[in-house]
């Protein structure tokens, strides 16, 4: 029997399989198609203090190998979330879930992950300072060090539980981002978030995406995802979640080599509703295949030697 | 919502570029006309969601218009071929709330759900009008099978070759006791200034999962933010922003 568990900030998880902020909104569409408590955890609908509608549509565009989004952040709001949706969500979901949070100032941030720590179904906070879709904030704060370490100081000292920051990969030297928020206090950071990127639409000739431009992923970001999580973990000591393209168990276990903890898994539960389910059961074959007694123990494993 | 593996019983061409797929397999997840179903395709990444023409036990009949990569690829698809298919998505049509006269209204592509629902009024007993309006003769499909279902059938063409000149509402009947519509946004914004009655509209919208997970499809409406997938494809005439 191989042993699949891990640990992430100090909370055990069965498995390191974590649906994406974004692509599983708050559990319930995908409770009604099986039980999700087979899964490590995921990461909830990426959650502001105000409710927000997003951006206008199109949203949604297809490329090889993966899709934009330029959602927007459309979320209830904090208030919603606490009062209705995490009540709701403990019916069909009984472990500790990651509550992925959003904002547009540093006062923001702090001031809902401090409503987030209220909550005891949160397990983590993922504080998201990387999306490229809404303007004045988002991703700003996810290109400039010094910006990440002032939000994730105040987050540190807002919250008791672990926060883990998600980095933007649209930057030069994503290293240099998670030394920012390791000096300031994060207990882990997760990567990366969507690649900026644009379609066309060749009758109209116009941007297909109302918003001009969205954020990349599937399987065609799989390969720079896996890189930066590589660098990252040569650059600090605290966990990293990796994602970006992450579509099978074999992909799991390329992210951990390279240093992840824990995987988180994207667009892929868009197009198979029960990619979480199926991974996380491909998992033990995939390990006795290459050998694998340990899930953790293979973490960061392709730097040894290297 | 399903996910089941249908097999193509046929397909036939019934004008210049669209086609009519009938698929095989277990469609017991389609429970309303005016749902879709979102079909995995080789070597796309995101499904192709395509409403419901008519439905049997065991059978969907799906009518798509070739107009790029994924539908291009759907029409050359041989009969026997396995597809990942999600099925029974959407609210779909709501048939109790029609009334003795129901008018359906379809343009173009947004003619193949009425189909299923068209059928369903009849096997209850309405009095079912349908006006199908196309841009030109050589595009107008499915006016006999309508018609061989005993419903008023009114086909309309933007140059007149064929049956009234204009758009579906230049053909509106005097008297309806509701309107259930599907079609281009613009069609859908007219029918729904002209008409004097409530009614059904059914939305497309360019979507990533299909079943409410994404958030890619969201419309505001007078009771907030729907996700067209789920919340709608069929939305209330009194919800509607216009």
């Amino acid at each position: 029997m191989v042993n699949t568990a891990v640990s992430l900030c100090g909370v055990p998880l069965d498995n390191p399989v974590i649906p994406a902020s974004g692509t599983f909104g708050f559990g319930a569409e995908f409770a009604a198609l099986y039980d999700i408590n087979c899964l490590g955890t995921f990461s909830f609908k990426g959650t502001t203090r105000q409710p927000r509608f997003g951006n206008p549509t199109p949203r949604i565009a297809e490329c090889e190998a993966g899709m934009l989004n330029a959602v927007g952040l459309q979320n209830p709001g904090v208030e919603a979330v606490l009062s209705q949706i995490l009540p709701q969500m403990r019916t069909y979901f009984k472990k500790p879930v990651m509550a992925n949070v959003s904002g547009f100032s540093v006062g923001e941030y702090a001031e809902t992950c401090a409503m987030l720590d209220e909550a005891e179904q949160v397990g983590w906070l993922e504080v998201n300072i990387s999306c490229p879709n809404v303007h004045g904030g988002g991703m700003s704060f996810g290109t400039d060090p010094a910006m990440a370490a002032e939000v994730t100081k105040a987050v540190r000292a807002a919250t008791k539980k672990p926060v883990i920051v998600k980095l933007s990969p649209n930057v030069t030297d994503i290293a240099e981002m998670a030394r920012a928020c390791e000096a300031a206090g994060a207990d882990g950071v997760s990567l990366i978030n969507t690649l900026q990127g644009m379609r066309i639409d060749l009758r109209k000739q116009q941007p297909v995406l109302a918003n001009t431009f969205g954020g990349l992923s599937g399987p065609a970001v799989f390969p720079v995802a896996l890189r930066m999580v590589y660098q990252v973990y040569k650059a600090v000591r605290i966990p990293i979640v990796g994602m970006g393209g992450v579509s099978s168990a074999e992909d799991v276990l390329e992210m951990m080599l390279a240093g992840a903890t824990a995987v988180q898994i994207g667009a892929v539960n868009l197009v198979n509703p029960f990619a979480g389910r199926d991974i996380v059961r491909a998992l033990p074959a995939a390990m006795e295949k290459y050998g694998i007694q340990n899930l953790s123990d293979i973490i960061g494993g392709a730097h040894h030697g290297a | 919502m399903k996910e089941v593996t249908l097999h193509i019983l046929s397909q036939t061409r019934l004008t210049r570029d669209v086609y009519r797929m009938v698929l095989g397999g277990d469609t017991t997840a389609i429970t309303a006309p005016g749902q879709f179903i979102n079909i995995r395709l080789d070597g796309l990444y995101l499904r192709r969601p395509i409403s419901v023409c008519d439905w049997e036990p065991e059978e969907a009949t799906i009518l798509y218009k070739v107009v790029g990569r994924g539908t291009t690829q759907m029409s050359r698809l041989p009969v026997g071929t396995a597809l990942s298919v999600l099925t029974g998505l959407g609210n779909g049509y709501d048939v109790n709330k029609s009334g003795e006269r129901p008018l359906l209204l379809g343009g173009g592509v947004g003619v193949p759900p009425l189909y299923l629902l068209a059928r369903q009024l009849v096997a209850e007993g309405k009095d079912v009008t349908a006006v199908l309006g196309f841009n030109t003769a050589d595009e107008v499909f499915y006016e006999d099978e309508f018609r061989a279902l005993g419903v008023r059938t009114i086909v309309t063409t933007a140059d007149g070759s064929r049956g009234v000149r204009g758009f579906v509402t230049d053909a509106l009947p005097d008297e309806y006791s509701y309107v259930y519509t599907c079609g281009p946004e613009p069609m859908l914004k007219a029918v729904y200034h002209v008409t004097k009655t409530s009614g059904q509209y059914s939305f497309e919208e360019r979507m990533g999962c299909g079943f409410g997970a994404c958030m890619g499809c969201t419309c505001k409406t007078k009771y907030g933010a729907k996700r067209i997938c789920t919340d709608g494809p069929v939305l209330e005439k009194e919800e509607i922003i216009w």
